[in-house]
């Protein structure tokens, strides 16, 4: 109730200050119900830390719930550029929405900062720019941990949708180049009540590393069936495993696993001269310090780097064009691909014309599970 | 850097792996586990569809609020499934009333009527509340999850079927994708998007050649012919399993004979939901059971009982291991394509069972 008060309250002053021509408005559409919302909510939370003035211009953030619902997501972002006329559009952080965000945002002209990886093909992302890393920046932070470790053959076990077949497509070529041979690929569902067969086909196998591709507690089943296999190799597990759930239902089986992960919640475990150590600790602090210790969040990581983002690209655009404006929506767009190499918590941003996701190589963080807690390699 | 989104598809590379004896032997051992659970549900499914014409899609929905209620015990929370089992009793209970009253326009026996529904799910309810934070051994948690879902099956058909008792199979069906949607929502709202991992009730192996036996697979395999067996029993033997069957066999006579068929299709449901809940508890320990993952399971259950043209137990046991066989050696040989196959058995079977029977059923 009271966040709705919240919502409607800044609604209601951000609509109301939108005849200020002068002030700079970014519409903001988050899952803050349903079943995404526990990605939406921890966004906002972080929002609620956003500075009041950028460049010395007024920000007024337009928060709307888009109720994890395309639907809804599209028809916020028909607001903002209709009523609103913001100035850029962030959200949403879940794929299928911000998707159907996209068409709205690049047809008005609008800047759309997603947070999540959504995978428009490049060309027609000339408006839309991704906070989340993606799988091939991750995968490479992966494929380079087994060239150090000597890991000559891998086996895939991963999701039979679309994360699974993404990161196949993203590790595949990286696998290749690094002459690593990928002996076995086996696919699993989420809610499936066993992996035994995938487990003894690549167990038979007997790579030396085994990528198993899963999201959450979804992750510790398959490893799970390979131990009881009795398969003794490595074992390496994706960024969406990269969560407390992966130890709590994993237990001793997945004590040594290799996980890979952004750098935004390792902050204090980071060597000093790790690009993101400053960000990523800064992030933390003011989020704990703000809604209270062990809250941090890599959701809220995104609306934190969102921030970093928007403090670099807007003084840039106020020197081109004034807010409310195309040539102002346009200049912030050119000023978000000509900005350069921009530290973030989440690793290193460089958003060029080319390429609208933009995290660096130096982005993917390797941990291993150490007495149920993650440790930086 | 390869540009972003640029579809490299990978060749599948099927890992070379000849079959041989103990590689077959794992894996029949392991379609069996499964096709015992399946079996299980099966057998509900063909239960529910005999007695009350339901497609009863929610059956898998059961499993996941066992196996995740039992989850909530374990971490000392009052499962979010007792809360939810008492709205559904108030629901019933103000039904009950109202239908009551209407009939006979006299309160005090419309509430006395009232009451009847609300009895068991309170007695539940409050003795849950109590024993969450005990923390009992696992038995005692075990037997209360089984009794907190077991109460949900009466309440389900009395708030969502028994209104609509004579209605065609169509309508219960649709009905029943609805009672679905809403029990997996509602799954979602009491435990949380993250899946659980059940202790294991007996943690000892035994090598048995090529193939480890795990005391799980034993316990799944011992509960589930215990049960068909007790099922059997109660059907032959006993008098309510008896109008059960001839509820089943003829609705208007058996309510000629003064079965009620309000009673039947409760009880029905209760046996329903216990079966759903101890797969749950059997199943919870060897995979991670998320709110949704009931649905799957359940599915297959339903293969199974469409194998047996819903209406043979034997049929359906042998539909189910042999789906669960399937669909372990599916996944052997092809594992992105493991549920297409087990799915797609489904259609030469109603193609095969079409034409032996023709169009004589009167009730599909």
């Amino acid at each position: 109730m009271k966040l709705k008060k919240t919502l409607l309250a800044l609604a209601i002053t951000a609509t109301a200050s939108t005849a200020a021509l002068a002030d700079i408005n970014i519409g903001v559409s988050l899952a803050l119900t349903g079943p995404g919302s526990g990605l939406g909510i921890p966004m906002q939370k972080q929002l609620q830390l956003f500075p009041k003035t950028i460049g010395g211009e007024k920000v007024n953030l337009i928060i709307l719930d888009d109720a994890t619902d395309p639907g809804k997501g599209a028809a916020n972002a028909r607001r903002f550029v209709t009523e609103d006329k913001v100035d850029l559009i962030f959200g949403s952080c879940i794929t299928a929405v911000a998707a159907a965000m996209t068409d709205v945002a690049s047809e008005a002209g609008t800047v759309q900062v997603a947070g999540s990886p959504v995978g428009v093909p490049p060309g027609k992302d000339k408006w839309l720019f991704r906070l989340p890393q993606s799988n091939t920046v991750m995968g490479h932070a992966v494929v380079e941990h087994m060239k150090k470790q000597g890991v000559k053959t891998v086996g895939f076990l991963g999701y039979t949708d679309a994360y699974g077949q993404q990161w196949l497509d993203a590790v595949g070529p990286m696998l290749d180049k690094a002459g690593i041979k990928l002996v076995g690929t086996e696919r699993f569902a989420r809610a499936d009540t066993s992996v035994t067969p995938q487990a003894l086909k690549l167990t038979s196998a007997n790579p030396d590393a085994i990528l198993v591709v899963a999201s959450g507690s979804g992750a510790a089943m398959p490893q799970l069936g390979l131990v009881d296999r009795g398969y003794k190799g490595k074992i390496y597990q994706t960024h969406a495993a990269a969560t407390p759930d992966l130890p709590r239902v994993g237990g001793k089986a997945v004590e040594g696993t290799f996980v890979v992960s952004g750098p935004a919640l390792l902050g204090d475990q980071l060597a000093d001269n790790h690009p993101s150590k400053k960000m990523a600790m800064d992030f933390v602090q003011k989020f704990e310090a703000a809604h209270g210790a062990n809250t941090r969040n890599q959701f809220a990581g995104h609306s934190y780097d969102f921030q970093v983002a928007m403090e670099k690209a807007i003084p840039l655009a106020l020197k081109k064009a004034k807010p409310g404006t195309p040539q102002f929506r346009s200049a912030l767009r050119d000023s978000l691909e000509t900005m350069g190499r921009t530290v973030f918590a989440h690793g290193v941003m460089n958003w060029t014309a080319d390429d609208h996701w933009g995290y660096t190589l130096e982005t993917g963080v390797m941990t291993k599970v150490v007495d149920g807690k993650f440790k930086v390699e | 850097m390869p540009p972003r989104g640029m579809a490299v598809r990978i060749p599948y590379f099927p890992t070379r792996l000849s079959m041989d004896f103990s590689i077959a032997s794992i894996l029949l051992l392991d379609g069996m586990t499964n096709g015992a659970i399946y079996a299980l549900l099966g057998l509900a499914t063909v239960l529910v569809f005999t007695v009350t014409r339901v497609i009863f899609i929610p059956q898998g929905e059961f499993v996941a609020y066992g196996a995740l209620t039992l989850a909530m015990l374990q971490s000392g929370k009052t499962p979010g499934t007792v809360w939810l089992l008492l709205i559904l009793a108030t629901m019933a209970s103000l039904m009950e009333c109202i239908e009551r009253w209407r009939h006979h326009g006299n309160i005090p026996r419309a509430l006395k009527s009232g009451l009847k529904p609300l009895l068991f799910p309170v007695a539940i309810a409050l003795v849950s509340i109590w024993a969450a934070p005990q923390q009992f051994p696992l038995g005692v948690q075990a037997l209360l999850s089984v009794a907190i879902v077991a109460a949900f099956g009466p309440l389900v058909y009395r708030v969502a079927y028994q209104s609509l008792e004579a209605a065609t199979p169509l309508v219960l069906l649709i009905v029943s994708v609805g009672v679905h949607f809403a029990m997996t929502g509602l799954g979602l709202l009491f435990f949380g998007a993250e899946g659980f991992r059940n202790p294991t009730f007996w943690d000892e192996r035994f090598a048995l050649g090529p193939v480890t036996l795990s005391g799980q697979t034993v316990i799944i395999f011992a509960v589930s012919l215990a049960l068909i067996v007790l099922l059997w029993l109660y059907f032959e033997k006993s008098l309510r399993g008896k109008a059960l069957r001839a509820t089943a066999v003829n609705r208007t006579g058996a309510r000629l004979m003064g079965i009620s068929t309000h009673t039947s299709g409760q009880l029905t449901f209760l046996m329903a939901a216990l079966i759903g809940a101890l797969s749950g508890l059997l199943i919870g320990p060897t995979t991670t059971v998320f709110y949704d993952s009931g649905f799957l399971i359940g599915l297959k259950g339903f293969v199974a009982a469409v194998i047996a043209g819903l209406s043979s137990y034997p049929g359906a046991l042998v539909g189910a291991l042999f789906v669960g066989i399937v669909e372990a050696f599916g996944a052997f040989w092809a594992s992105a394509f493991k549920e297409v196959i087990v799915f797609t058995l489904i259609l030469p079977i109603l193609l095969v069972r079409s034409l032996r029977s023709g169009h004589s059923d009167e009730e599909h």
